[in-house]
């Protein structure tokens, strides 16, 4: 059901069964460590390639989902999944061992919650039973990608991020009388709009992101007669330390006040003075690792039970920064409750 | 754009984002550029004087000491310490021809992956191709001057 302009109501409440997560060494030595559940320290993953690194992450945060729910693979209708390489090669080539049907999404770093969204309509509507979502990200990879090589010296920008290697995958089923008491579900979805209010600097996405967040946010808290005290947490996937400001600052001047309750995966997935990492994580990884490896199990849990969590995404590629375009933000919003 | 509720245009939102930012520290990146690059112009020069103390004229001394200091930065580059290096010298470090190395060996090192014709063949001029490019252009205009001039006068 859609209410408002632009927010979905899941009326038949898709359940998150499980989720899984794999991450990198950086993630590794990082302050949440602890909670993800594979956590390597070879780059590589034991592979020959970062590219085919990045694969192996995404195919063990969802083998771990699916082992965790104690759920034949053949159960599984739809993949919903997205990466930041190149015609998304890391999710495909997952997809290519998992015979699940697939779709492949790009929504950049905003696509875990594009996928966990689509995921929740599929399983809501009927048309499946249990879905796949997920996303990854390989900081190598997407180095070599999107910047300069690896070994070349030179130094980082402050306003800079650092991408996530990792990935995490939730699986989304029907909803019965059973699993409803025991698992969080996926209440609403308000999908954002590509909002760009011309940063040019690849090394500021917080701020160029930074608007599509706030305007989803508002967009969702307008929809839904909601207030921000209403949710336990308000995540936000890699605005950074600088967009989470900007972010925080703009929606006070709006007449929400998100202080108390607000985190932003990329903040929190690294200790930016002990490793270096300017303004934070970044990357389709990091809200989905941190999501899954740190949020899942608080709701799970029960010590949170209303979360509003806000993917953002920069839509940019080199070629279209080469041609002097400005960076187009996205922000999909999601909300998982008890 | 005026579906957007943030009640900025594009020029107010760039302004404010750069009132928030930090800033590279320009004086502290400077001194270090300073230090280092220099330091880097130091061990040139005493591979030239070694150079020249085994009595070689002073051209092959120089040409010696670049090729001694490219060597340096591809192995340096292959080690994975110039990353660091760079990552702390900044400007320090890559001006210098050492830095020159660094640019055509990590793009070597990173495109391995690709293979040895379409990857590393392809792509490690990537980085230091424009620098080629133009370095060698503007040479060439200038050669041409040099030898228009010289007709004439």
């Amino acid at each position: 059901m859609k209410i408002g302009k632009h927010t979905i109501v899941f009326e038949n409440t898709p359940v998150i069964i499980s989720t899984g997560s794999a991450v990198g060494p950086k993630e590794k030595g990082g302050p949440l460590s602890k909670y993800f559940d594979t956590s390597v320290e070879d780059v590589y993953f034991g592979e020959k390639t970062f590219e085919k690194a990045e694969s192996k992450f995404m195919a063990e945060a969802i083998d771990l989902a699916i082992k965790k729910a104690e759920l034949d693979i053949h159960k599984i209708d739809y993949m919903f999944a997205g990466d930041l390489l190149n015609q998304c090669i890391s999710s495909g080539y997952t997809a290519r061992n998992l015979g699940i049907s697939f779709f492949g999404l790009y929504g950049a770093c905003s696509t875990f919650a594009e996928a966990n969204i689509l995921a929740a309509s599929f399983v809501n509507a009927g048309y499946a039973y249990n879905s796949i979502a997920s996303a990854s990200s390989h900081f190598c990879a997407s180095e070599r990608q999107f910047r300069m090589p690896l070994e070349q010296g030179t130094q980082l920008t402050p306003t800079s991020q650092w991408t996530v290697t990792g990935s995490g995958a939730t699986l989304i089923a029907k909803a019965d009388e059973n699993n409803k008491k025991i698992y969080p579900h996926i209440s609403m979805a308000t999908p954002g709009k590509v909002i760009d209010l011309g940063i040019k600097d690849i090394a500021n996405m917080g701020a160029a992101m930074m608007p599509a967040a706030f305007d989803t946010i508002i967009t969702h808290f307008e929809d839904t007669n909601r207030t921000p005290d209403y949710y336990d947490l308000i995540i936000t996937g890699d605005l950074g330390i600088l967009g989470s400001k900007l972010l925080k600052e703009q929606l006070k001047n709006y007449g929400y006040n998100i202080d108390n309750n607000h985190i932003d995966c990329g903040v929190k997935i690294f200790d930016t003075n002990a490793q270096d990492t300017a303004m934070g994580g970044s990357g389709c990884g990091c809200s989905a690792s941190v999501f899954c490896g740190y949020i899942y199990p608080m709701l799970k849990e029960k010590k949170i039970n209303r979360v509003l969590f806000i993917a953002t995404g920069a839509l940019m590629s080199p070629v279209s920064l080469g041609q002097g375009e400005s960076i187009p933000g996205v922000a999909h919003a999601v909300v998982i409750e008890n | 754009m005026d579906y957007t509720k943030i009640g900025m245009n594009k020029k107010e939102y760039t302004e404010y984002v750069e009132s928030k930012a930090d800033k590279s520290s320009i004086l502290k990146n400077c001194i270090i550029a300073f230090i280092i690059g220099g330091l880097i112009c130091i061990v040139g020069q005493i591979i030239t004087d070694i150079a020249l103390n085994y009595g070689l004229d002073k051209k092959t001394a120089g040409t010696i000491s670049s090729i001694s200091l490219i060597f340096i930065g591809a192995l340096l580059t292959a080690l994975k310490l110039y990353q660091p290096l760079g990552k702390f010298a900044g400007a320090g470090s890559i001006v210098p021809i050492t830095g020159f190395s660094n640019s055509i060996v990590s793009p070597a090192i990173e495109y391995k992956s690709e293979g040895l014709i379409l990857g590393i063949g392809a792509n490690m001029f990537k980085v230091a191709g424009p620098v080629l490019v133009y370095g060698i252009g503007s040479s060439v205009i200038l050669g041409l001057i040099y030898y228009i001039f010289n007709i004439f006068m």
